[in-house]
């Protein structure tokens, strides 16, 4: 079936499957490389996107159940929140391997959008959705930190 | 270790047209030769003319940091700002690119720092000397008075980019002998304040990994595997994918190892697998349980030793007479899946000569001869582009390829016309092999009266890892395989009456390099063991390890050296706010020193919190700190996280697990804190990338032994051992 999704502010017409994961939607058809699978089953948060500002999990995401939503991906970010988040990020080399990066900074820019001054054990409960294998958690917990003091400012 | 140039030339290749490119790097052999084409020398730095300096890196980034650690070298020895330095990974080219200490071109066991460390200064070095020759030249005036600086030469009045200079250059002879920077006046070598150079790309999503490749016309393969190892298909069925939207057709392996599920894109490749049913026959495999296999590796220590891999067990028996004491234990370590974050994927696609290849390449020349073997084209007309990996921990490299050769069959079987992507889900990565082997320990100790060990019998049997390989002539004597028991039968401590014995497993269940390799089962072994030997004589961790390390080998101060600095570092000789316990491990691996404490806090019964890592390193020369300091955080966590929960077991030959939510990973709230401390050090550079894990997972045992429960069998939280 023709779906029609808005990402990242621009219409998308695509003919999948309604029952087709957001993820691949995105990836696939749409080429927006940035968000990843990593498991396939929102156990890892590699794919986390915003549908209308929140975090989802785009490999459990129906495409037929966004279709209403503003989706936006690693590409399409440009918040006050997210640029400070980037910047953090790349402050303290945060990034290893990268591959889960995309995931973990929307995550973090969701959770700092809805909490700007988050505790380390906020920080710890929101981001354990997103796994990094390089582990590369101390430094996305301080980069969090980091930014959350930098949002103040 | 110090790696020697002395046989290799200098060689820079010119071309005198306006958009002159100076290209810098180092020919084979012993010909001297001022000047040859491009494809006769290995350039590890390109400067055109429009002045960009690009630094071409021979080894894949997998997060490890050798992209920004190499570039570093070049810049430091240009007077380079490492932003302004480009990073361009080499092509495939096992004559040019080689790993000096593999011989061939790939990146493994914690070397792409320390094989390269003379390299890539020197060809920056050189590049900065003819930079310096040709403006001196254009100006009158001598070298000696020309600077570099920010990609700027000067002298006195003169001041020009260095692009102004590059066709010059190209016709000048290279510097038999560069010279290189006084260590004393590094400014980016050593310097904490240097940034990793794949930042951004990592963080706004442009950073482009194999599993990005999107290709015109590509269809995607799936692999439909055996369920258990060894296990052969008979036929299958796959009407019911006939339905799934983008299915293309399947195919069987000639190997009768699986079939092959082409589609339209990953999703589809997917859906249609999952709609496929395959008959097995399993009359080859290993079908045996979780259970049996244990108790399989149990026997095997407990009877004579398939190979003694040092001294015999006479000489620990006879110590074992003057014991007035003896602590024997078993250990046993599952097997663990690699799990990096991108699932193992590649792209092959037709060219006009040949294939390329598209991947997050570890060992482009093993790769290559692998697409060379099965689809019958000279490696030299087989192009390898190395993409980003998504993480590997070793399992981008296998002896066999795999991956690579199922790629290979996949776009061959596919009539080779077109691109073809590879894709590997979650689950076929943990259900897929090349684990790390399930290995049994058993050792017994004996202890005289002074509390000395007079006696160290150690057994060990496993799958060996090299046998068999490639690796096997130089990993290999005398049947015992270094993947068995590195870390043990060379064990820094000295001690009396030491026997190690080794038995093999001879599973078909697959095994490769795992983070560490033997280092992640042995250092296990022997730091528990050290650590029950000190309690059983009642005397203290640190001093206890120190006491067995008097001989004053360079080894052993070093080692002692990280276990002071763990100890001053992390309060050890402070007390303990309540309820608390601290564990610690020492062990080198891959030339590097590394030590731990481990705090935790709580209980075993309702969760032990995991309060603080200190970590206590001696890499050499840290080319880049702040590298050393996250390859500590990456390597702890990697160690850490598996030791608390991670195994692999079998029904009936088949893998228990399937995904992350029972192969659970270390999440963010399972360390509070770590803390890395970096011995200043101007020796030559060693591994980074694993040395960090040998000592995480002991550590954490010997902590939480405080507790009262001392884990010998992974995980641990098949000791009842939970974790908050």
């Amino acid at each position: 079936m023709v779906v029609s999704l808005k990402v990242n502010g621009d219409k998308h017409e695509v003919d999948v499957p309604e029952w087709t994961p957001l993820l691949w939607v995105i990836r696939d058809e749409l080429k927006l490389t940035g968000t990843k699978f990593g498991c396939g089953v929102a156990s890892c948060g590699a794919c986390t996107v915003h549908a209308d500002g929140q975090p989802v999990r785009s490999c459990q995401t129906y495409v037929e159940d966004v279709v209403n939503s503003n989706i936006t991906t690693i590409e399409g970010v440009s918040s006050k929140v997210a640029k400070i988040v980037h910047k953090a990020w790349n402050e303290l080399n945060v990034a290893q391997c990268g591959y889960c990066q995309s995931g973990q900074i929307m995550s973090a820019i969701g959770l700092l959008s809805e909490n700007p001054k988050p505790s380390i054990e906020e920080i710890d409960n929101y981001m354990s959705g997103n796994v990094c294998r390089c582990a590369t958690y101390q430094r996305i917990r301080s980069a969090i930190q980091l930014a959350a003091k930098n949002l103040e400012g | 270790m110090s790696i020697k140039l002395s046989r290799r030339t200098f060689l820079k290749t010119a071309s005198a047209t306006a958009s002159a490119t100076l290209l810098v790097g180092f020919k084979s052999g012993r010909l001297l030769a001022a000047s040859d084409h491009i494809g006769e020398f290995t350039p590890f730095v390109r400067i055109a003319s429009s002045g960009t300096v690009t630094a071409v890196i021979k080894h894949f980034e997998c997060g490890q940091g050798a992209a920004t650690g190499l570039s570093t070298l070049i810049a430091e020895e240009m007077n380079m700002p490492l932003d302004l330095i480009e990073i361009e990974f080499a092509p495939a080219d096992k004559e040019k690119y080689a790993n000096l200490l593999f011989g061939a071109q790939g990146t493994g066991g914690s070397t792409a720092m320390a094989n390269s460390f003379m390299q890539y200064r020197t060809a920056g070095a050189a590049a900065r000397e003819m930079l310096i020759s040709a403006a001196a030249q254009e100006w009158g005036v001598s070298a000696n008075t020309v600077k570099l600086n920010n990609g700027q030469l000067s002298s006195g009045e003169n001041n020009a980019p260095i692009g102004d200079f590059v066709a010059l250059a190209t016709q000048l002879k290279v510097p038999a002998e560069p010279r290189l920077k006084d260590p004393a006046k590094f400014t980016l070598i050593g310097n904490p304040n240097t940034n990793r150079r794949d930042s951004g790309p990592k963080t706004d999503g442009t950073a482009k990994y194999a599993m990005d490749i999107h290709l015109d016309g590509q269809v995607v393969a799936v692999l439909l595997r055996s369920p258990r190892f060894g296990g052969t298909l008979i036929s299958v069925d796959d009407s019911a994918a006939q339905d799934v939207p983008g299915f293309i057709r399947t195919v069987m392996l000639p190997t009768k190892t699986g079939a092959i599920v082409y589609a339209q894109n990953t999703w589809s490749a997917f859906q249609s697998r999952d709609a496929i049913s395959a008959e097995w026959d399993f009359s080859n495999a290993d079908n045996r349980s979780s259970d049996q296999i244990k108790s399989d590796l149990l026997s095997a220590v407990n009877r004579k030793a398939e190979f003694d891999a040092k001294g015999t067990p006479a000489i620990a028996a006879q110590g074992l007479e003057n014991a007035s004491q003896v602590i024997s234990k078993e250990f046993f370590l599952p097997y663990l899946a690699h799990s990096p974050m991108e699932p193992l994927t590649c792209t092959i696609a037709p060219t006009k000569n040949g294939v390329i290849l598209y991947d997050g390449c570890q060992m482009p020349s093993g790769a290559q001869a692998v697409l060379s073997a099965v689809l019958k084209i000279p490696t030299d007309n087989i192009e390898v582009k190395t993409l980003y990996a998504g993480g590997t921990f070793g399992r981008r490299a296998t002896m066999t390829g795999d991956y690579h050769v199922e790629a290979s069959l996949a776009f061959a079987l596919n009539g080779g016309k077109t691109p073809v992507k590879l894709v590997w889900s979650r689950e076929d990565d943990i259900k897929g092999g090349y684990y790390r082997p399930a290995v049994v320990h058993k050792v017994t100790v004996g202890i005289n009266e002074e509390g000395r060990i007079v006696s160290w019998d150690h057994r060990v049997a496993g799958k060996p890892i090299f046998k068999g390989s490639p690796w096997e002539s130089f990993l290999v004597e005398d049947g015992v395989d270094a993947s068995s028991v590195e870390g043990a039968r060379d064990t820094l401590y000295e001690i009396d009456g030491h026997y190690v014995g080794l038995t093999d497993d001879k599973s078909s269940i697959t095994v490769n390099w795992w983070r560490s390799v033997g280092h992640s089962h042995t250092a296990f072994v022997m730091e528990s063991m050290m650590d029950l030997v000190a309690e059983a004589v009642d005397q203290d961790p640190i001093e206890y390890r120190l006491s067995y390390l008097k001989s004053g080998t360079d080894d052993q101060k070093r080692l002692g050296g990280v276990l002071d600095l763990v100890a001053s570092n992390s309060g050890w000789n402070e007390p303990l706010t309540d309820g608390r316990h601290r564990g610690v491990a020492a062990h080198k691996s891959f030339g590097s020193y590394v030590a731990q404490v481990v705090e935790v806090s709580g209980d075993i019964e309702n969760g032990v919190v995991i309060e603080k890592v200190v970590c206590a390193v001696d890499c050499g020369i840290a080319v880049n700190p702040d590298i050393v300091v996250s390859q500590m955080e990456s390597a702890i966590g990697y160690g850490i996280g598996h030791v608390m929960r991670n195994e692999i077991t079998f029904t009936d030959g088949e893998v228990d697990q399937w995904n992350f939510p029972d192969y659970e990973p270390l999440r963010i709230h399972d360390i509070k804190a770590i803390e890395t401390h970096i011995v200043p050090s101007a020796l030559p550079p060693t591994g980074v990338g694993e040395p960090g894990t040998p000592p995480s997972g002991p550590a954490l045992a010997n902590a939480i032994a405080g507790m009262g429960t001392r884990v010998t069998h992974l995980p641990m939280v098949s000791n009842g051992v939970n974790f908050a």
